[in-house]
């Protein structure tokens, strides 16, 4: 479980985030989402530590992560996994590599134990054969698998997801979303994702949080995001014309 | 940057690899290009000094002294280290600076791993090997001027050899090779450091390359002339 309290961060004397309250739960698909500048990638930035907050506390599993030293911050580290928004493949790695990259630098296993585990990995997020592609011979939507594949790959408690669909298609997408839900479901971790993506909200967003302007403007869940008042998300949803037109659906009784 | 460096550091056995690819990489990378353009500034060298030399009193040996003198003391260590600035420099900032856009570096750190540790050490240790590289293009710029003054009658074997080893001064191999190591950590750092700390897009990392390679020639320069002064003059 990750607890957010009272977070701050600004740049330049301007306020990104202005006092964000929020918990992640374990075990579920936490979605944090919103429109573009309204800070998510920030939130995000500072609960992974690359951004120190002005104000605030992140509690990871009980133990705050500003009062952690530089040492226990790396060993937290190793317990998180991040789905980067563009996969971060290390280009002069194969696929195999990348995903036994973690393996290898935390681990103790021999490179055959590294090996059967990079193939277990690939055939859970359904890429086989590719074990000796580079990342620039492969697909994006495949470059998202084995990003998640390297992102899981030392048994992680935390996963961190940075818009996993930005640029897949429809189809690609929701095979990356169910994956992730999947995962946090299988491994019973503490997954946080960042999204504008609708369909994924709908599709994985058990826990969501609405962030606006730097304040979290609602908070509930993908069943509850339809019925909600709230006029900050109703905007965000309703902006594009398929929902608009699922609204006006609803409304007229169809 | 260069106290980030050193913590935190990258298990052993990894290490040890990428500073055996870097040294692949930046030095034995680099021996074709730093080896052709050596044998011709040789034989160059060379070929001026001879069609220079009209005074009868002037031995031909000089030749040799000269080509020696001028490979040694400036053309290896200063001159080929400007041109690694341009190829070694620039592949440095623009493989950090794509991994920086391409937020591989926050993966490392998300990771746990100290990215200046990973991406940085391994450079600046297999730059220490930076001296074998100029004595290998110190021997290829004489021979250079070797092929180009012998072969072109412009003095005999003898006389070149004796003007190779007139005067010979162990010092002056010990300077530049001082100057060599000096040179070859600037190499490591300062692209490094254009490379890393680079913010924006594809456009920014070729402005960082240029921008690096400006300054690490620059710093090259200076160094260059601090070092002269301190090493030769007192």
């Amino acid at each position: 479980m990750i607890e957010i309290k009272n977070l701050y961060k600004g740049f330049n004397e301007e306020a990104v985030l202005k006092g964000i309250n929020a918990t992640f739960e374990q075990g579920k698909t936490n979605m944090i989402i919103g429109a573009s500048g309204s800070g998510k990638s920030v939130f995000l930035k500072n609960m992974l530590g690359l951004f120190e907050p002005d104000d605030g506390e992140i509690i990871y599993s009980g133990e705050s992560l500003l009062d952690m030293d530089i040492d226990r911050k790396s060993e937290l580290r190793k317990e998180m996994g991040m789905l980067f928004q563009h996969s971060a493949l290390f280009d002069s790695m194969t696929v195999e590599e990348n995903i036994m990259f973690p393996l290898r630098m935390f681990s103790r296993m021999k490179l055959a134990e590294r090996r059967e585990r990079a193939n277990e990995i690939l055939e859970r997020v359904n890429l086989v054969n590719l074990n000796k592609k580079m990342p620039s011979e492969i697909s994006g939507g495949q470059q998202k698998r084995v990003a998640l594949g390297r992102a899981i790959a030392n048994n992680p408690q935390y996963l961190f997801c940075d818009e996993p669909n930005s640029g897949l298609d429809p189809k690609t997408a929701t095979v990356i979303d169910q994956l992730i839900q999947e995962i946090t479901h299988e491994r019973n971790i503490t997954t946080v994702i960042i999204s504008h993506d609708m369909n994924s909200v709908m599709e994985i967003g058990e826990t969501i949080v609405f962030l606006k302007d730097g304040l979290i403007a609602w908070e509930g869940s993908n069943k509850e995001i339809f019925k909600t008042d709230n006029e900050a998300v109703t905007d965000f949803v309703y902006s594009s014309d398929l929902f608009k037109k699922v609204r006006i659906a609803q409304n007229e009784g169809f | 940057m260069l106290i980030g460096v050193f913590k935190r550091p990258t298990k052993t056995s990894v290490l040890r690899e990428l500073v055996l690819k870097e040294i692949d990489d930046l030095i034995i990378g680099s021996i074709g290009i730093t080896a052709f353009i050596s044998l011709f500034m040789g034989a160059v060298v060379a070929l001026q000094t001879a069609l220079n030399l009209d005074n009868p009193l002037i031995p031909k040996s000089l030749i040799g002294f000269a080509t020696r003198q001028s490979i040694i003391l400036e053309f290896a260590p200063t001159f080929i280290s400007v041109i690694m600035a341009g190829k070694v420099g620039s592949y440095i900032t623009s493989s950090i600076g794509t991994m920086r856009v391409t937020e591989q570096i926050d993966a490392l750190e998300v990771m746990g791993i100290n990215p200046l540790n990973y991406l940085i050490y391994p450079k600046i240790i297999a730059l220490l090997f930076y001296p074998f590289l100029i004595a290998i293009i110190m021997f290829v710029g004489i021979f250079g001027g070797f092929l180009a003054s012998v072969y072109g009658n412009l003095v005999s074997l003898e006389d070149f050899v004796v003007g190779l080893q007139d005067t010979f001064i162990p010092w002056h191999i010990a300077y530049a090779f001082i100057k060599t190591m000096v040179f070859g950590i600037l190499l490591a750092t300062i692209p490094s450091y254009h490379g890393y700390y680079m913010e924006g897009g594809a456009l920014e990392v070729g402005k960082a390359s240029t921008t690096s390679f400006v300054w690490t020639c620059v710093a090259i320069i200076v160094a260059n002339y601090i070092l002269t002064q301190i090493l030769l003059t007192t």
